[in-house]
Formats: structure tokens, sequence, C-alpha cells
């Protein structure tokens, strides 16, 4: 009796294992697909039966790729936006977040419901009109309509911020309130420097999302020396995936983008999976 | 006794003190969050009512808006085949991937709800396509549904199943990205795998005891337990699938023969390529308004479905 549960739970545990590695791999051939037709000539990504690794491999894809359009200037103008994004973000949520977490007053809780169904407006309803201010301001090819607006704070990292800092004991900004510190000051000497780890997770959102982004900046930098990396790998395509067949190239301009993100998911996991689920349970 | 009084004493004098500071607190809060209220007025709600007030114009940047009424809407509702087109397109696009999507984050979260060894390896190979960037996304996609020589149907060839046309007829061009929004369901499955994680376990050792089956344990324990995190889900995927749009941009730029045109897209044209922007405005209202209505809906049945424990609030 004994060993036939003790064999069903091994039964189980191999077949548990097998669906498993049979979805990890559907999960992750893509992008070993992308890496090794990055190292491919163009007459071998056509092969059949396919080439599973190239050799010898051709990494001049990479160095004709990203010198086929300026991919230095995309590179630099995603990290500027990137920058400005994540000041403008640390500095507005965790400021904000103060008021909503440790500071009572009326209607908070309202505008705090408020704050979490903005979230959830889509964003195409504003595009028109932002463009449409963005333009009257002189704006459109420059990076501020990507990061001006972060200053006055994203929800999304407003509520980061607030669940961790409804978790600080309210012990340590009442003594330091009756010792005659302001809440200017709480926020700046106590709260801050206890952020560390939602400033991580925020950095590294923040850093995601301005990587990811295509469809603001599609809209607002049309200008070559303005792209981000997002629109400078669509510019690769010719416009429509249709037409080039160069996907070598491609997948070689591809991997180099998607790169940064991997390394940093590898080192930063956690902060992607709690992120995740703190947004999760509000609802 | 005693130790009541002492805690009434010590609370005592703090209550005080607090209601002397009520206004200076209320003051400070309010400080504190105004700069999300400057930025929720001039970039939220200013714009939506820019949206709504130049739905109601004639506009194409180069002179001022001028008032047309609703001739926006008739034109919409009566006049224009690609509006319906691309309405059906994204409702099509909606009503099989998200089902889809839920389905396999569930399945996924399930599998990866065990105790065995490598399971965050596991996790994060399934989340990791989250991280590759939209653009990447669709450019890799485009490259394994190439008809002619892409690696999909070649393993379909080798399964001597059909080749499909993935992506260049109209037939094939939704489903394309169907598939596509498939790959990125990491976010989902994190929060299923949460929501799975936070089920007490002693309720399945008193169903053990009572003798259920597996079957009974997900219908009467697992599912009605993870209703909260199935609203939660089925939400965001609703309204960020009706939003679908880099996909479609770069995979098929809406065809063959506007098949795969989704709403958010036909936006974008009208907007800036034709420079329709009252036009453009009319259709982003519609759709707010579609986005609006689903999410109220699926709020007001959760009421009869989502189960919340008494003492959670």
């Amino acid at each position: 009796m004994d060993l036939g549960i003790k064999k069903r739970t091994q039964i189980n545990r191999i077949v548990l294992y097998f669906f498993l590695s049979m979805g990890a791999l559907v999960y992750l051939f893509p992008l070993f697909w992308m890496i090794s037709t990055s190292l491919k000539t163009l007459p071998q990504i056509a092969k059949f039966p396919p080439i599973w690794m190239p050799r010898p491999m051709v990494w001049k894809n990479y160095i004709d790729a990203l010198t086929f359009l300026p991919f230095h200037l995309f590179a630099r103008n995603t990290l500027i936006i990137a920058i400005f994004y994540i000041a403008g973000n640390l500095l507005s949520a965790t400021f904000v977040a103060y008021g909503f977490a440790r500071l009572r007053f009326p209607g908070r809780d309202i505008l705090f419901i408020i704050l979490i169904s903005t979230m959830m407006i889509p964003m195409i309803v504003r595009l028109i009109p932002l463009f449409l201010m963005f333009k009257r301001l002189g704006w459109i090819n420059t990076f501020y309509p990507l990061t001006v607006p972060e200053f006055f704070g994203n929800p999304f990292f407003i509520f980061l911020v607030r669940q961790f800092y409804r978790n600080i004991p309210f012990d340590i900004s009442d003594s330091a309130r009756i010792d005659g510190c302001s809440e200017m000051g709480i926020w700046y000497k106590i709260m801050l420097p206890l952020s560390k780890p939602v400033v991580a997770a925020v950095i590294i959102f923040a850093f995601q999302r301005v990587w990811n982004d295509f469809l603001a900046p599609l809209i607002y930098l049309n200008k070559t020396e303005m792209k981000t990396l997002s629109l400078g790998l669509q510019a690769l395509t010719g416009g429509t995936g249709e037409a080039v067949e160069l996907y070598n190239l491609l997948m070689a301009a591809c991997t180099t983008f998607v790169l940064p993100m991997i390394i940093i998911f590898i080192f930063a996991q956690k902060y992607f999976m709690r992120g995740v689920i703190m947004t999760g349970i509000k609802g | 006794m005693k130790v009541i009084k002492h805690t009434e004493t010590a609370v005592i004098p703090r209550k005080s003190r607090h209601i002397s500071m009520t206004g200076k607190e209320a003051l400070w809060g309010y400080i504190f969050i105004s700069p999300w209220i400057a930025g929720l007025l001039a970039f939220s709600a200013l714009p939506i009512l820019s949206a709504i007030f130049y739905g109601l114009t004639r506009y194409d940047i180069f002179s001022p808006p001028v008032w047309i009424g609703l001739k926006n809407y008739k034109k919409m509702f009566s006049d224009d085949p690609l509006f319906w087109k691309s309405l059906y397109n994204t409702a099509y696009f909606v009503s099989i991937s998200v089902p889809l999507r839920l389905l396999i984050a569930f399945t996924l979260a399930m599998l990866l709800n065990s105790k065995i060894k490598g399971l965050a390896l596991f996790r994060s190979f399934f989340y990791l396509p989250m991280v590759v960037p939209i653009v990447a996304t669709a450019i890799l996609s485009s490259w394994i549904l190439q008809p002619r020589i892409g690696i999909l149907n070649y393993c379909l060839r080798l399964l001597k199943l059909p080749a499909i046309q993935w992506m260049v007829t109209e037939m094939w061009s939704k489903p394309a990205i169907i598939l596509v929004s498939l790959w990125r369901i990491g976010e989902t499955m994190i929060i299923f795998l949460a929501g799975l994680q936070g089920i007490p376990t002693q309720l399945y050792e008193a169903a053990d005891i009572d003798g259920a089956t597996q079957r009974s344990k997900l219908f009467r324990i697992t599912i009605p337990m993870l209703t909260p995190a199935i609203l939660f889900n089925l939400v965001i995927n609703i309204i960020h699938s009706f939003q679908v749009f880099a996909f479609a941009f770069i995979m098929t730029n809406g065809g063959p023969l506007n098949s795969s045109l989704f709403y958010v897209l036909y936006i974008y044209r009208q907007g800036f390529w034709f420079f329709h922007m009252g036009y453009a405005s009319g259709l982003a209202t519609v759709l707010f308004l579609i986005i609006l209505i689903f999410t109220i809906l699926v709020f007001r049945s959760s009421e009869s479905w989502v189960y919340y424990e008494a003492e959670k609030r």
C-alpha cells in the first residue's frame, strides 16, 4: 500500500516534469530561434531541414544590422528618456505615496480609488488630445511628452510605493513628529532611506516600460535622430514586417534589443514577481 | 481590567494630540498628493474631456476645430464600414485571446503550484517572454510564422499537418496575432500562482478526510477560492486586449484587406495618417465607453461569482 502511493506520486512527478518541460520548450524556443537565426547567413536561414546552430557563427550580422540605422543614437535617446522617466517617477511616487500612506485627510480613500481606476483608462483615449496639447507647446520631436508627465506621478508607481509605506511602523514617524520633525523632514530623512527595496522595484519597472514603449514614441518622435530603440527596430523592418526578408539581420537587432532586459530579469527576478503580485492583490 | 485601563490612559492623550493636529496633518496630506492631482487634471481629466469635445468637431490640425455636432458619430455608425470591420476584428481578438490566455495561464499556474525541484526556474521560463519588448516580439513572431520559410510551418509539415498561411490571408491574420498574444501570459500566470498559494492547505486536508476526488477539489475549492484572481486577470486582460496595436501594426499592418485592422490601429490611421483628429477622437471616445461598459459588466457580474472570505473586509 505504502509502496503503491510512493510509486504513484513518483509517476505524478514525472508526468508533471514532462508537461512543464514541454511548456518551457514552447515558451523558450522563440528566443533560441531568434539567437540562432541572428548568427546565420542569408541562404542558411531558409534551409530545410533547419540548421539549429550555424557553424561558423556569423557575428558580422550584428555589425551590419546595428550600423544600417544609427542605433547608437537610438540607444542614447532611449537611455536619456529612461533616466528622466525613472527620476520623475522616483521623486513623484515616493512623495505622493507618503501622503496616501502616512497622512489622514478628508477624501483620501476616494482619491485613492480614483488613482487606482485611472490605471484602467485606455491610453488611446488620452493620446490624441495629449498629442495636440504637446504639439501646441512645441514638444513634438522632444523627449518632454515622454518624461515631463512622469514628474506628476504615475498611478502604478504611486500604488507600489504606497503599499510599501503602509507596512513601515507608524511609531517611527510618530516619534519623529514629537521630536519636532516636519512632514517634509519625515518623508526625506526617514521614509526615503527606508525605501531601498521599493525604489529598486520602481527603477526596474520604469526602465522596462521605457524600453518596451512603442505607441507613445511613435506619435511624439518622428525625426530619425530622436527615435528610440523600439522605433529604430520597427524602422528596420521597412515599416511593415512583410516586405523585408533579411531576417538574420532583423534577429541580430532584436537579440541586441532583448538582451539587456533578459540580463536585468535574471538578476532582479524577485522584483518582477513581487511587483506583479502586489498589483494583483489590490483587485 | 488593569490592562484595559492602562491602554485607555495611554491612548487618550495621543488622541487629543491628533485632534489638535488633524488640520495640519490634512493640509500636509493635500500638499503631498498635489503633484498627482495636478497631473490627473492636466494629463488625464483634461485630455478625456478634450477627446469628447474634439469628437464633436472636424479638426485637421492645420485649421482650428469646427463644431459639427454628432456628425462624426453618425458617420461612424451608418457610413463607415471600416469602423465596423475594426470593431469586429477587435471583438474577435478579445473573445478568443482572453479566454485562451486565462486558460493557459491557469493551467501553467496549477502545474507550478506543487512542491518539486526547479519550480522557480520553470516559473522564470514562462515569465521570460514578458520582458521581451513588444516590437521585438512582433518581429520575432513574423519570422517564426513566416508562411514559406518560417519554423512553425516547418514543424507542422513535419507532423504531416498542412502549412498555414499565417498573416498573409484574411482567414489567418487574426489567429496569427492571437497566437503571439498567448506567448505573453507571464503576469496573468504569476497572479494565478499567488492566488493558488494563498489557498489554505487545511481546506484540501479536510477535503481529503472527506474522501473528495481531485475533480471535486478543483471545482469546489481551487476555482472558488481563486475567483478574486480570476476577476482581476479577466478585467486586466480585457482592457489590454481591446487596445491591441503593436502586433498588428508591425506584423500585418492591418492587412490583408483590413482583416487585422484592429480598433486602435484604425484610430491611429484616422488620427496620424489622415489627420482626422476630430473623427479619431470620436472613435477613441467610443472605445473608452465600450471598455468602461465591459469593465462595469464584469464587476457587476462578479458579485454573483467571486468569493471573498468573510473576514477579509
